[in-house]
């Protein structure tokens, strides 16, 4: 059978993605890894992975979300709850994490849904400043609350308290969950990563993902046609939100102290994902992935060479802003045209 | 009820602060339609320009912010030039939105760069003690009173301006109708880099007042105050004025109020709920108008 | 057989009444055309009747049910499909896709089938391509079928959104001043396309237009709106001969 483009297209991203996880097992293997960098591992596939997800609500849907991070924050919590409570009981290791993972990613998930109700009304900009306060509405009331259990009961206040006797303290306020197992390793945090572009991937290539992708092109010729816009909103916002919660859980189980701390979860973390979004290209699913490690792993990597990582943010913002006047601005786009007029044609929405 | 009334007072001249910067949101996004997300950064640029005047250059303090505002007119004019220009027209919306977190980005790392992470321990341009009320158990800082006048002058120029003034007027009529105002032989670029240049100048203003009032200065400072302001916008109506000073005004008290008597930690939550509590009961804001969608 | 009845239809923008009390009635099969000067209320005329614009009075009667107020999505499957003055298509997406999302309400599938590639997802999806490439054939637009919309010549575009409004299956087409921007020839090609339309997928045909000549030339009725209000309604002929429509279109 003849692959069509579009599965053809797929499958090179996997590709690129199990050649990378191969290399890397080869170099652990024979020992030419260090420590330093196979630390960075798992946070490279979950940042792709956010990335990706946030590329299901800016690319394909057309929307500006800044509260990506708050989805991660709800998802790392409920999950971290979870895995700490049962982390002294019989449940095997594996089975434990994978309800963690369920948890963390079902529970971003109606967080999603249900602030989708209300963010979704509304269009661009304003849009883009509900969900940055949505996000920082999330993280602030996690960093506030103090949950723990004892002889009385489970108490869940806004103000630090003491237990009385045997019992234990589950959120800390500021201090967050302590002693969150650290389940996640690069195996699963790939696997992750593949699930999502499966997921991904086969939305924009069908009925769903089109009528997503009308929407951000036109929505009133999208309504005109019988679409409910509604509901493909909202169905591009949850399952964008449940695998932000997906990476939740993978980030908070890298880490044995989980905190709502604003350089985990802040809007400043949402935008570092959209900044991979941007520059892999709006709307490419495979260059989300591709920028995402590049950006989070390359700066890490070089960090012997001097400031050079005082100098990455600064460049990466002067690379946005090129991007964006290169893609967008009209005088680019007529320029363009000329050059290369007759060349690329060809439908090329979504990869 | 004296410190009630201290929270109150506080909490106006926090708001006043918000003001004068929403006031810079709203020309800029009724007038270019754009939401300058680097707005906020604007006002830390201005902060370090005041510090930089005052410390190292030994300015006195007026001549420090008149330095920090032409300096952050310059930028303003500088980045809607560079940044945002070429992409009006532009077909996607995103567009703009998207390279104005790039612009946010880059004034923050270069802050980082020229003055380090380190805060700097920011000198107050006021050196007034203020006054004492109710036999010295009432005291009104003299940064608090000058902010507040600070913010009411701010308001009626920028008042006389758009309706007395030539330049003015044109900017009204920029908001209302770009094809008409083009038409009428308005200047639309030059306009809107009028309106990037008052707002931004207004952001240095801001800055210098901000960091007199909370005077830790980082490359950070001006974003979150930058984000409530934008709130502060929506919430007295996006493109009117006096809703901008409405708007900076209640959300200052409400935060203050709620980090006296709620929770330090919870107040910018409370904040943010205002605004989305307000943008599903009145998309307009207080004192906006509703636009309908041209099909 | 009458199609579309619209009572007394009315609506008010901050105090200006932009259609004034509207009486229409569209025979089936008809071929029927709205005209009059600019800002006589036409394109408002469209938006009340896709359900854009909540009208004040009045009502609007699709095949005998009552559709008034019902959502743009809704108004589309209960039969009515338009196009849109300014064109306007899913740019990024191509040609064929287009056509594909028209089609989006009568080949159904769920996300989840989508997601895990169901032998299901296959076979819509390949019916849907055929349904497609037919629609677009009939529209000669078959060979650029894999090319990006936004990269079609603009008669093609106003071609495409034609097909792609076919393709949700109405009883009624809104066509929006279809021969907007186009040349004498452009003009004659679509004034047989459009009749193509009426005979081919037995539609009846609602159209604004400027064009003199494509109105006098195809359409059967005519309703001439002034300021809001019906200034004539009749045969075309008639209708184009009356001085007072002479009059509203050349005398000022």
């Amino acid at each position: 059978m003849k692959l069509r483009k579009q599965t053809k297209k797929e499958f090179i991203t996997y590709a690129i993605v199990l050649l990378f996880y191969a290399v890397v097992m080869i170099l652990d293997v024979t020992g030419n890894l260090k420590s330093h960098t196979k630390g960075l591992l798992v946070p490279v596939c979950y940042y792709a992975t956010a990335a990706v997800s946030l590329n299901l609500v800016v690319g394909i849907l057309g929307d500006l979300s800044l509260g990506h991070a708050g989805f991660m924050c709800v998802g790392a919590f409920s999950s971290s709850l979870f895995s700490v409570v049962f982390k002294e009981s019989a449940m095997p290791v594996g089975l434990r994490f994978l309800i963690a993972l369920i948890i963390g990613t079902a529970v971003a998930a109606l967080f999603g849904f249900l602030i989708g109700i209300p963010v979704l009304r509304l269009n661009g900009d304003y849009l883009a400043i509900v969900t940055l306060a949505f996000g920082e509405i999330i993280k602030n009331i996690l960093a506030a609350i103090y949950l723990g259990y004892d002889e009385a009961g489970v108490h869940l206040s806004l103000k630090s308290f003491t237990l009385q006797g045997e019992g234990k303290m589950l959120i800390n306020g500021a201090m967050g969950i302590q002693g969150v197992p650290t389940d996640s390793n690069f195996t699963v945090a790939t696997l992750i990563l593949i699930l999502t572009l499966v997921v991904v991937q086969h939305i924009v290539d069908s009925r769903t993902g089109r009528a997503i992708m009308s929407i951000r092109d036109n929505r009133i010729a999208a309504e005109s046609i019988g679409i409910n816009v509604t509901k493909y909103k909202m169905l591009a916002f949850t399952v964008s939100a449940a695998i932000a919660g997906t990476v939740g859980v993978l980030f908070s189980h890298n880490t044995s102290t989980l905190t709502a701390a604003s350089n985990y979860f802040g809007y400043n973390v949402s935008i570092m994902i959209l900044v991979y979004v941007v520059l892999g290209g709006i709307g490419s699913i495979r260059g989300s992935v591709i920028a995402a490690a590049l950006l989070y792993a390359l700066p890490e990597m070089l960090r012997g060479l001097g400031n050079l990582s005082n100098y990455r943010m600064l460049i990466y913002s002067v690379i946005l802003i090129a991007v964006m006047l290169w893609n967008w601005a009209p005088a680019a786009r007529t320029w363009r045209e000329k050059v290369f007029a007759g060349k690329g044609g060809k439908a090329d929405a979504a990869s | 009820m004296l410190n009630f009334l201290n929270t109150i007072i506080n909490g106006i001249s926090l708001g006043s602060i918000y003001a004068i910067i929403a006031l810079g949101y709203t020309m800029v996004y009724g007038i270019a339609k754009m939401l300058n997300f680097a707005h906020g950064d604007v006002i830390m640029v201005g902060g370090y320009l005041v510090y930089t005047g005052m410390i190292s250059w030994g300015f006195n303090p007026l001549l420090a912010i008149l330095f920090a505002c032409i300096g952050c007119t310059m930028l303003g004019i500088l980045t809607e030039r560079v940044a945002y220009k070429p992409l009006r027209g532009a077909s996607s919306n995103l567009a703009v939105l998207i390279t104005a977190i790039g612009v946010s980005y880059f004034l923050q790392n270069i802050s980082l760069l020229i003055f380090t992470a380190n805060p700097k321990s920011f000198t107050s341009v006021i050196t007034w003690e203020g006054i004492s009320l109710a036999d010295g158990q009432l005291k009104i800082q003299g940064i608090t009173i000058v902010t507040i006048v600070a913010g009411i002058v701010v308001l009626l120029a920028l008042q006389l301006f758009i309706k007395r003034t030539k330049a003015g007027q044109a900017m009204l009529a920029v908001s209302e109708d770009k094809g008409a105002a083009t038409l009428m032989g308005i200047d639309v670029n030059k306009t809107i880099s009028l309106t990037f240049a008052i707002g931004s100048g207004l952001a240095a203003i801001a800055g210098a007042l901000l960091c007199s009032a909370y005077p830790v200065l980082t490359p950070y400072t001006g974003a979150m105050p930058g984000i409530k302001a934008f709130v502060a916008a929506v919430l007295g109506g996006i493109g009117s004025i006096p809703g901008a000073m409405l708007g900076g005004l209640l959300l200052g008290v409400a935060e203050t109020l709620s980090k006296r008597y709620i929770s330090t930690q919870l107040a910018d939550a409370i904040v943010f709920a205002i605004l989305i509590v307000m943008l599903l009961v009145r998309p307009a804001g207080l004192l906006g108008k509703k636009l309908q969608e041209k099909v | 057989m009458q199609l579309l009845e619209v009572k007394d239809l009315s609506i008010s923008f901050g105090g200006l009444r932009a259609v004034d009390n509207l009486n229409l009635t569209v025979e089936k099969g008809e071929l029927y055309g709205l005209i009059g000067p600019n800002g006589a209320g036409k394109t408002t005329v469209f938006n009340l009747l896709t359900g854009v614009y909540k009208p004040t009075e009045g009502s609007i009667n699709l095949n005998g049910v009552n559709i008034t107020g019902h959502r743009t999505a809704q108004i589309n499957r209960d039969g009515i499909a338009r196009t849109f003055q300014n064109i306007r298509l899913f740019k990024d997406l191509s040609v064929k896709d287009n056509v594909k999302l028209g089609l989006h309400q009568h080949y159904r599938y769920s996300t989840l089938t989508g997601i895990l590639r169901l032998p299901k997802y296959f076979k819509v999806e390949k019916e849907m391509d055929e349904r497609a490439m037919e629609l677009l054939k009939v529209f000669d637009l078959d060979g650029e079928a894999e090319t990006l919309s936004s990269n079609l010549p603009y008669g093609k575009q106003r071609k495409l959104e034609i097909a792609r409004a076919l393709a949700t299956d109405p009883v009624l087409l809104l066509l929006d001043e279809p021969a907007a921007g186009m040349n004498p020839n452009e003009t004659q090609e679509l004034m047989d396309t459009i009749r193509f339309v009426r005979d081919k997928f037995d539609m009846t045909i609602l159209l604004i237009e400027h064009d003199m000549k494509l109105v006098g030339g195809i359409c059967e009725e005519l309703t001439v709106l002034n300021f809001g209000q019906v200034l004539r309604q009749g045969p075309t002929k008639e209708v184009l001969n009356d001085p007072e429509v002479i009059k509203a279109y050349i005398g000022e």
